[in-house]
């Protein structure tokens, strides 16, 4: 888990799968999400292997997250806003109703 | 709203791209920046603004070499070049047409030359476990130390090799992060081997010097050092919680939440490749460069490259070859003559020789070890989006498989998210070994459009006037 040094920049709110986190404006999505979770953001669509950001750049796409109800955008690449929901991707996806 | 077409288009706002701007603005060409980032800097002056405006204290952490971006960042800001910040690029045209996107919309560049300064990134290093959560890139935790004043918890290892490494320790040591031990694959046979290029390498004396320096307040701080390690793993089920290493015969296991990998960087060459531009082979770092012919310019009339996306100089000598470039195409574009021209360079010449004197020691000094270029465990994971092994490589060209894009067909490596950027390297090396064929033989990836995914919405959304064909 990552921990955040100080820092004057404003207070951001968002959701990390429903739940409520104090974020700071600047910071990524994955970052604010890294220093909330210890291991997995999301686990992969073949095996359901647990993964995380591994470059914090936009090459590596394993920070691939639902943000704002779009799925697969690199949170690293993305500021946190206020008011902003994410969620972490979990195996392979499915068209409701059918598995 | 439609753009107007620009002189010069140019992709990538780190120190090349912003060298060239400015430059290019100065000899009153007009200039359009797209980046990826809302704020310029590239990876390395990465958020260098933000972090002077709200978290002084981290220029102190980051050290002056960061802090100077600083001037290169304002001096893009009152250039007065239009910059497209938050765009990835997902489209290049050898004619110079850019199309990009801000995430909701699609949007197309028209420029009579178009320069590359996509920078580098991180070698890969395909190590046991190195998909495991809590395993990120040396960069990655710099990345997080310059974006969002975040260290790792810790205990952290840092494994690997190169002067990035001791860089990026030497600021975590600085941010109070808790390191377990810096394990570098570096041996007294390479010092051997790299000592013949020292006396070249003096003319960049200082950073032989900051590198002296950042290894004593590393020791200082009292952080284990080992060097000459192989056969490095990752420990963990769900999640890193160690490393293990061989050195001098014995087996080394070390406790760590975070284990921060890195073997040097190596220039990104996506949007290269894409264009179909010719790339050549470096030896002895084992890497894709496209071919350059004089100050950036290439076969195709409109594209221009900059920066360490041509080979691994690091930022000052990419800010002179931006330079450089912008005068290139300043001249190709008859804005300057060639006395104009011939004045105008020479300081900058001169500048890119002095940044470059101390590569060849470097290059020499830090070889990517052999088991992360082919990793001789068949279970370790080569392409991390599809989950393919180098040992299902290894079987692919027993049974056939010819080259990468053939291997596609096979196993799926490189056809995921990423889109072979970070197997690329190693399905290249580790496909050559098997055959007994020379990586410059068995090639690279075909790259295609879009260079990053956009959602068809961004497509569907496009001004109408940016679509109309030429």
């Amino acid at each position: 888990m990552l921990k955040r040094r100080h820092s004057d920049a404003a207070v951001v709110r968002i959701s990390i799968d429903g739940e409520q986190v104090e974020a700071r404006a600047g910071e990524s999505v994955a970052a604010a999400v890294l220093a909330h979770t210890e291991g997995a953001t999301r686990t992969t669509p073949l095996s359901d292997a647990p993964r995380a950001p591994y470059c914090m750049m936009g090459v590596c796409f394993e920070c691939l997250m639902e943000i704002d109800g779009v799925a697969n955008r690199q949170a690293c690449m993305i500021r946190v806003a206020d008011g902003m929901s994410v969620k972490r991707q979990q195996g392979a996806r499915s068209v409701e109703g059918r598995e | 709203m439609s753009l107007p077409a620009f002189d010069l288009a140019i992709v990538g706002a780190g120190p090349a791209g912003l060298a060239a701007a400015h430059e290019a603005r100065n000899l009153g060409l007009s200039v359009v920046v797209i980046d990826e980032q809302d704020g310029p800097g590239g990876q390395i002056y990465r958020d260098v603004e933000r972090v002077a405006m709200h978290r002084a204290h981290d220029l102190d952490v980051l050290g002056p070499d960061y802090k100077y971006g600083f001037g290169l960042v304002e001096s893009l800001r009152a250039s007065g070049v239009t910059h497209l910040a938050g765009y990835i690029v997902w489209q290049i045209e050898s004619g110079g047409t850019v199309w990009c996107s801000d995430g909701s919309q699609a949007k197309r560049v028209d420029a009579r030359r178009v320069l590359l300064a996509t920078g580098a990134m991180e070698r890969p290093v395909p190590v046991p476990g190195w998909t495991l959560p809590g395993v990120m890139t040396a960069g990655a935790a710099q990345i997080l130390m310059k974006s969002a004043g975040m260290v790792p918890g810790g205990p952290i290892a840092i494994c690997g090799s190169g002067p990035l490494l001791l860089l990026i320790t030497d600021q975590l040591v600085r941010a109070g992060a808790n390191i377990a031990v810096v394990a570098e694959t570096t041996s007294f046979t390479d010092y051997l081997r790299a000592a013949p290029k020292l006396p070249k390498a003096l003319l960049g004396i200082e950073y032989l010097q900051k590198g002296l320096a950042m290894r004593r307040r590393i020791k200082a701080a009292g952080v284990r050092m080992l060097s000459g390690i192989s056969e490095l793993r990752v420990l963990g089920d769900e999640k890193a919680d160690g490393v293990s290493f061989k050195r001098g015969g014995r087996t080394h296991t070390v406790q760590a939440s975070s284990v921060l990998l890195h073997q040097g960087v190596v220039p990104n060459t996506q949007a290269t490749r894409q264009l179909r531009l010719q790339h050549l082979w470096h030896e002895e770092q084992h890497y894709w460069y496209p071919k350059t012919l004089d100050n950036g310019a290439t076969e195709l009339e409109a594209v221009y490259l900059a920066g360490d996306g041509c080979g691994i100089y690091g930022a000052r000598a990419a800010e002179a070859s931006g330079r450089l470039s912008a005068l290139q195409i300043a001249r190709s574009l008859d804005v300057i003559d060639d006395k104009n021209f011939t004045l105008k360079s020479a300081p900058w010449l001169s500048e890119q020789k002095h940044h470059r004197a101390v590569r060849p020691l470097l290059d020499a000094l830090f070889p990517p070890p052999s088991d992360i270029l082919n990793p001789p465990d068949d279970a370790t994971i080569v392409c991390r989006c599809e989950e393919v092994t180098a040992g299902s490589i290894r079987k692919a060209v027993a049974l056939g498989a010819q080259g990468p894009n053939q291997l596609k067909a096979f196993l799926r490596a490189g056809m995921g998210p990423c889109q072979g950027r970070m197997c690329g390297l190693t399905v290249t090396e580790v496909m050559a070994r098997a055959s007994g064929k020379s990586p410059a033989d068995i090639g690279a990836y075909r790259i295609r459009p879009p260079l990053k995914p956009l959602t068809l919405a961004e497509l569907a959304d496009m001004d109408p006037a940016d679509m109309d064909a030429e």
